[in-house]
Order: C-alpha cells, then structure tokens, then sequence
C-alpha cells in the first residue's frame, strides 16, 4: 500500500469499513461480556442466585401473571405475617417491568419464554448494553478508540460481573446501564446544550429511579458536577439549558414512583440539586443583567448579591433541616459519611456483610491493572480540563470514596475506572502507535515539526527530550508490553469470573477426592419440604436473610424478610431466637408460627450458617429490648463466644443454640459430637426442646425446621408435659393433678 | 470559547464567595445614572419581538407560580400531589422557556454551535409535552 496507513484510516472511503469494524468490535464484547457470565448456568443450572433476587423474580412472576395495574396496588399477606407488606409502593419497579416487557415482546414475536429464563439471562444481556453505553460515554470523553477500549474494559470487569452474573437477577442488573446512559446523556446535554438531550437524561433518570435505590448517586453527581462547572468560572448558558431541563423534568418524574413519592423535595439527599437549581437561577439571572449593564460598580453588587443569595439559601437549608421540614440524611447514606454510625445505631446495616469497607486485595481482585491506570487517566483528565473532564474527574473521586467505605459500592467505582484507565490506555497508544505511521518522512523533519506543534504537551515534550523514540524497537516494546497486560487482563477476569463470582449460593458445590463435582443441595431440599408437606398458610419464621427465598421456593408466608424495613419486627425474631424457650414460646404462638427454620452448618463447616449470624440477631433484639436480651450474656466469662462446654447458660438455652444441636449427638455413635465451623467439641449431652419439635432436617443437616408444638392439651406447660413423658417427676407432677381434683371435688 | 472566558470571574468569585476581598477600585463614586433605568430602556431598545413574547410569558408563568405557591401557604398543602405538579409545572416550563430563550439569543450564537433556533423550539416543545405529561399524571 503506496499511502501510508493513517492516511488510509482517516480516508473518507474507508469510513464505511471503520464503521462496520466498530458494530463488529462492539458485537464482539457484547457476546464476551455475555459468554463470560453463563458460566453457572453452564456448570450449574438456570436459577435465580443469591437472596435478594428472589423477591424480584416472586415480582416478575406476580406481574407476568396478573397485569401491570394489580401489580401496582399488589398488597403481598405472605410476608411480614402479621403486618403484611403495601409491595407495589414499596419497591423499585424498575427491573420487573423491563423483563415484563421482555416478556410480552418475547411472546409478540413467538417465543414463549418462561419468565425464569428471562430474568436470570436478564443481568448477561443488559452488562452488552452497558459496554455499548461505556463506549458512548468515553467517546464523548476522548474517541472513539478510548470508548472501544471502555467498553471492553467493561464488559468483562470482574466488579461489575460479580453483581450481574446470570441468575444475579437483581436492580444492579440494569442499574449501570442505566446509571451510565444518563451519564452519557449529561455530557452530550451539556455539551452541545440542548434541551432534547436534557429532556432524553431526565427520562433516563426516571427509568432509573424506578430500577435502583442508587439513583440518588445521580442526583447529586450531576449537581456537584454543574456547581464545580460554577466555581470554576465555566457557566455557560449550555450549562443552564442542560442542567435546569434535567432537574425540571427528572424530579417531577422520579416522584412518580410511588416508593420515592415527595423524597425529592423533603429529603436531604436531594437538596445539593434543588439549592444547585437555584443557584443557577441567580448566576443565569445575574450573568443576563451583567450583559445588559456593562457597570463595574453594578457588577459588583450583583456579586454581593449573590453571595448574599446562596448563604441565605444555605441558611434556609439548615434551618429547614433543623426544623425537621427537611428530612435528614438516612441512616444507610449517612453511614457513608460517618462509617462509624451504623455499628453503633443501626445494627440492622452494619449486619450486612456487604457494608463493610472495602480492603485493598479487593480493588486488585475486582479490577486488576484497570486500578493503576485509572489514577494515570484521572490525570489525562487533568490535562485537558473539559467541561465533561470534570465530571469523569468527580465520578472518579466520590466513587473511589464510596467504594472505600463499603464494598458493596464497587459497583459504581468500576464504570469510572473503566473509563479512566480506557483513556490513559488509549493516550499511551496514540502515542505509540501513530508513531509507526510517520516511517517514510525523514524522523529529523518531523520531530522538529512536532517539537513546535506540542510543546505544551508533557508527555510529548519529555519524548523529544531523548529523541530515541523513534526507534522501532521501542514503539514495539511498548505495544507488545501492553498487549501482554491486555491479555493477562482477560485471563485474570476470566479466572475471577469463574472460580469466585459464579456460584449459585442456593446449591453448594464442593469436590470430591477424585476431582468430581459433589453439590449440596440441602436448601431446595428443605425448601421443597415446606412446600409440599406443610399447609398451604403455614407460617415460617427465620432470620431475615432467607425471608426471600422462603417466599419464593417454599412458597410460605414470612415473618421477617430480606427487605428491612421493620427494625421491631426482626428484633422481635431475634428475640424469639435467642431467649429462653420458656420466653419465646408466647412469642411463637402470638405471631402464629407454625415452622421455624434454621440454618447449621456445623456438620459440613458451612460458615454462613445461623450460629454464626446469631451475635447479629442478640444485637439486634438487645437494641430493642436491652432489659431482656444482653449481649453479654452470650459470652464466656472470658469474654469469648463458644459453642462447647465452657457456653454460658444463657447461650446454652437459647432456641437458637439448642435448635442448631438438637440431635446432634446421635450422628456421631456416643462420641463427643464435633461443630466443624466453630472447631468445637460440644458437651455430651444434648440439647431438649420441649416446646418445639424437628419436623424436618436435610441432608447435610444444613437446613434444621422445627414445627411449634400446639399448646398441652392438659393445659400443662410443655417442659412439665415432657418431663412428665420422660418418666421423670411422675409424682411430683401427679400431686398437683390428684390437688386439683380434690378441689374439684370439694367444690 | 469566548463566553467562558466572559463569565469566568463574575460566576468563580461570586459561588466561591471571594467577593469579600475584592474591593471595588473606586468605592465612593456611586454610578450616576440609574442603573435599573438605563438596563430598562438597552432591554426596550435591544430586544427583538420574539424575545420579548418569550419574556411576556415568563412573566405571566412567574405570577402564575407566585399565585398558586401564596395560595398554597394560605389554604395549607394537603392534595401535596396536585399544589407540586401545578408548581412544578409552572417552575418547568419557566425553565424551558427560559432555555429557548439562551439558544434563540443572538448573542449565545457561540455557545450553542450545533442548535439552531428552529432545533431550540423542537427541544422546547419535546421537554414541554413531556413535562405536561408527567404533571398531568403526578395530579392524579
């Protein structure tokens, strides 16, 4: 080829040919970051993961089954037994919708699918449309090439895929799409300021809203983005026209979902947009006067005015919040600033194993070489300071922050980070790569030429500086070296994906010596128990992290669920567990529990399981009733938590303690019976329950149910009744009996 | 580009509330003329017809929003829903009125490169039916 080949890439016959490269470029990561996310319903099965996901699926399933408008006023008595939960105005109906609109278009068009297969393939198709949505947005911050390498980066990250594998059908799913499509459609609004791509982000924002709680995140990025536009003396009128279109449009929206409701105008989180909205209503107001009256003396009243202005409007803010007009921050994001509160008010969230902060091993894991480049793009950022720069530069820091505090928030870090380190990867490639092209001129001329054209530029200058650059060996050491990481990258999220984000937590999959597969599947087993062999209204108390999936693979009702928004109620559980059973038996019987379930591991040293969770569930209980529940009294008189003979008397009778070991003795032929979690011998003798019995226990003894006993039909306490079965106690019990009678008869 | 530039100190001192130490150069010389007339009679003098149509109806949006936020401290909020979507319609379409205002201006020709006026009014028309869209739903 005569021409040389940049000449033939930016050739306007060829243009067709770059277009076609990009749709086959972009196809191709949507079908990586698809392929990269089936692994578990390739080793496993197509089923929903985790727990939350199963509320949502429980969702879907009711609004395929029974139209959009009951699905909205849907009232669901089948958790929260005595209460009940309002679910159509207490969650985000985002996700739902979407694959209910899946669905009928999947039917349209003759493709009956089940809803199952749609929502656990929900999370692989939507992480395709937010590499084509990574794309836009980078290439609204560099090129084309830097979104190319963006929506690589995004496609198969391991902290995006850990929350969006297959059967991980939850709001996150399609909350990064959306969170990086209203992104993109911020920039191009503020860049070209228009008002049609103000309107088109405020619809976005809407159907955000309705998918996430996480919009919130938005709603104060794009304002402190438009506030540091302010401070930086960048007001432009495009910045008015995107910005006011966006609020104007995007709350009056959001307030439609009837889980935000009034939230927008009386919550603190939402306030940085109102007071940046008025805020750019006096610095547009006072910019028009500016132009009208070119008065020095004028302008600095104006300028007085409005600093007057925005002190008073802050003033108004804190005083409203003060006067309780404004509600306060909420515990969850105010636990992001003060990372301390949680622990010590709200049990509740610090509960959560994904509310912890974050470690650095984590950052290496998630994102692997995308972490050290993305200070090196925050940094390109910083060299050509855009409009648009800011707000990736914005993202980047609060995200970095937000992921710090808590490990859940990866998630919105990793957009940023794909970004960030596209672009730096992308500069660094420009640089050594266009190199190849200028081979025919003599390298004298054009390093002159080049030293005068980019002196300001600080990677170019420090090239000309050596002026070995040229050299072939050097651009394609360099190139070859950032192919390898490439390549290592994709091994490493490959590696990542399969051996740590794609486990169903619903079957447990372990190896046998000889290298098979052994999976445990005692949950569907205990779960498909209740739904086949007890009442149709039966109701099931456990702790509230497998709320959900009760409801949804037993199909029975609830006491307390995954879904936290009664603090009492799962206190009122935590009580029952971890009290005496003399104390929680009224309590059993006045909430009309029929089963209760449990979780033990101690048998396959499966540590998730419900003794390890109880600390939670007596902190939980103490921080309602601090008389009757106390924390202390779980532990030795050392002050160590165990399970073994040296418990104290509190632990030992406690429901929880004994429901994990009754029986437990008798696996073990007489022996001293072995916890494998806690690596505890426990005491020879067994736990007795007197006013419960097991109903159910599975295979591995993972899953323990335990059916409440119905009250003595002599009127007797249960533990009396028992003794009196056992042969123990018989005449004392009898005198009592013979007492009565001789009452009676005397009456 | 130049409006950034223009606006550049005016907005940074003022948001960052430096205006405490910049001291004006001649302190005790008061502009003679009025201010506010001689704004008033550049603004009659200058503005095109259309522009002033625009303003007219910012206006009666302004009393319109003035009206209904009094009578909602007067006769108290409860249908919330119905006094928030009457405002913020109000306060929305000021807004967009507002914004057809910048990018119909001449004197922003710079700024908005790629809108054309005509494009402007589309934009106007598309947030203003989406607008009414959502208040008509949020007033139940």
């Amino acid at each position: 080829m005569a021409p040389s080949p940049d000449s033939i890439l930016k050739d306007e016959s060829t243009k067709n040919l770059r277009s076609l490269l990009k749709v086959i470029i972009l196809l191709t990561i949507a079908g990586a970051a698809i392929a990269s996310r089936l692994f578990s319903v390739i080793r496993f099965e197509s089923i929903i993961h985790e727990f939350d996901p199963w509320f949502n699926f429980r969702a879907s399933k009711y609004l395929v089954k029974n139209g959009l408008y009951s699905f909205w006023d849907w009232f669901d008595d089948r958790t929260w037994h005595p209460l009940g939960r309002v679910t159509g105005g207490t969650l985000y109906p985002g996700l739902m919708v979407t694959s209910g609109i899946i669905y009928h278009i999947l039917r349209f068009l003759t493709f009956p699918v089940d809803i199952r297969n749609i929502c656990v393939l929900l999370a692989p198709a939507f992480s395709g449309l937010t590499a084509f949505a990574t794309y836009l947005f980078t290439k609204e911050m560099k090129d084309e090439s830097a979104g190319l390498l963006a929506a690589a980066f995004i496609g198969i990250a391991p902290g995006y895929i850990s929350r969006s594998v297959a059967g991980s059908y939850d709001n996150e799913a399609i909350a990064i799409f959306l969170l990086m499509f209203t992104f993109y459609l911020w920039i191009k609004a503020l860049k070209l300021g228009s008002a049609f791509w103000g309107a088109l982000c405020a619809l976005f924002y809407f159907y955000m809203v309705a998918a996430w709680g996480g919009y919130v995140f938005i709603t104060n990025m794009i304002p402190l983005h438009a506030f540091l536009l302010i401070l930086m003396g960048r007001y432009s009128p495009r910045l008015y026209v995107s910005y006011t279109t966006w609020y104007a449009l995007g709350t009056l929206a959001s307030m439609q979902i009837p889980f935000v409701g009034f939230i927008p105008i009386r919550s603190s989180e939402h306030m940085a947009a109102l007071g940046v909205f008025g805020l750019l209503q006096i610095v547009g107001a006072v910019e028009f006067i500016r132009a009208q009256v070119p008065s020095r003396q004028f302008q600095i009243l104006l300028r007085t005015f409005l600093v007057i202005a925005f002190a008073l409007s802050a003033a108004a803010l804190v005083g409203l919040t003060v006067s309780g007009t404004i509600a306060p921050w909420s515990g969850r994001f105010y636990s992001l600033w003060d990372t301390g509160y949680a622990k010590i008010h709200i049990p509740i969230i610090a509960s959560v194993s994904e509310h912890q902060p974050t470690a650095w091993p984590a950052f290496f894991f998630d994102l692997n070489m995308l972490i050290w480049l993305f200070p090196a793009g925050i940094y390109m950022f910083f060299r050509d300071l855009a409009d648009e720069h800011v707000f990736v530069i914005v993202y980047g820091v609060m995200a970095s922050y937000f992921a710090g505090v808590m490990v859940r928030l990866m998630l919105t870090l990793t957009p940023v980070v794909c970004v960030a380190a596209a672009v730096a990867l992308s500069t660094i490639l420009d640089v050594y790569t266009s190199m190849e092209t200028p081979k025919a001129p003599p390298p004298e001329a054009d390093e002159e030429k080049k030293k005068k054209k980019k002196r300001a530029s600080l990677l170019t200058s420090a090239r000309d500086a050596f002026g070995g650059i040229y050299a072939n060996g050097s651009k394609v050491t360099v190139v070859v070296a950032i192919t390898a990481y490439l390549f290592y990258f994709v091994q490493h999220c490959t590696w990542v994906t399969s051996n740590a984000y794609s486990s169903p937590s619903v079957v447990l999959a372990s190896r046998m010596p000889d290298g098979s597969q052994h999976i445990i599947d005692d949950y569907r087993e205990a779960y498909y128990w209740l739904r086949k062999n007890t009442p149709e209204d039966a109701k099931i108390m456990s702790w509230w992290d497998y709320g959900y999936q009760i409801g949804g693979m037993a199909d029975r009702t609830t006491l307390v669920d995954n879904n936290t928004w009664n603090n009492t109620h799962i206190a009122t559980v935590g009580k029952a567990m971890s009290s005496r059973e003399e104390i929680s038996y009224p309590i059993l019987r006045k909430h009309d529990v029929d089963y209760v379930l449990i979780i033990f591991g101690g048998l396959l040293g499966y540590s998730g399981d419900d003794i390890n969770k109880f600390l939670w569930m007596i902190r939980i209980a103490e921080g309602i009733w601090p008389d009757e529940v106390k924390e202390r009294d779980f532990f030795t008189s050392r002050g160590e938590y165990k399970v073994d003979h040296e418990a104290s008397e509190t632990m030992k009778n406690s429901l929880m303690y004994k429901m994990s070991y009754y029986n437990y003795n008798s696996l073990f032929g007489g022996g001293p019976a072995q916890d494998r979690v806690r690596g505890a011998r426990l005491p020879a003798q067994g736990p007795t329950l007197d006013t419960i019995e097991e109903a159910f226990t599975s295979e591995n003894w993972i899953v323990r149910i335990y059916k409440v006993k119905d009250l003595d039909k002599l009127g007797r306490d249960h533990a009396a009744a028992n003794a009196f079965n056992a042969g123990k106690a018989k005449r004392k019990a009898r005198k009592p009996r013979v007492k009565g009678a001789k009452k009676l008869r005397v009456l | 580009m130049p409006p950034k530039k223009a606006t550049s100190t005016s907005a940074a001192a003022a948001a960052a509330g430096t205006t405490s130490t910049f001291t004006p150069k001649k302190p005790s010389t008061k502009p003679s003329k009025n201010p506010v007339a001689m704004a008033y009679t550049r603004y009659i003098e200058d503005t095109p017809q259309r522009t002033k149509l625009l303003d007219a109806f910012l206006g009666f949006l302004v009393v319109v929003g003035v009206l209904q936020f009094v009578y909602c401290v007067i006769a108290g909020n409860y249908p919330f829903n119905a006094f928030l979507s009457g405002f913020s319609a109000t306060v929305g379409q000021f807004v967009l009125t507002v914004s057809l205002r910048m990018q119909t201006n001449l004197a922003n020709k710079g700024a908005f490169g790629e809108v054309s006026p005509e494009r402007a009014f589309a934009d106007f028309v598309f947030g203003s039916l989406i607008l009414h869209f959502f208040c008509v739903h949020f007033i139940n």
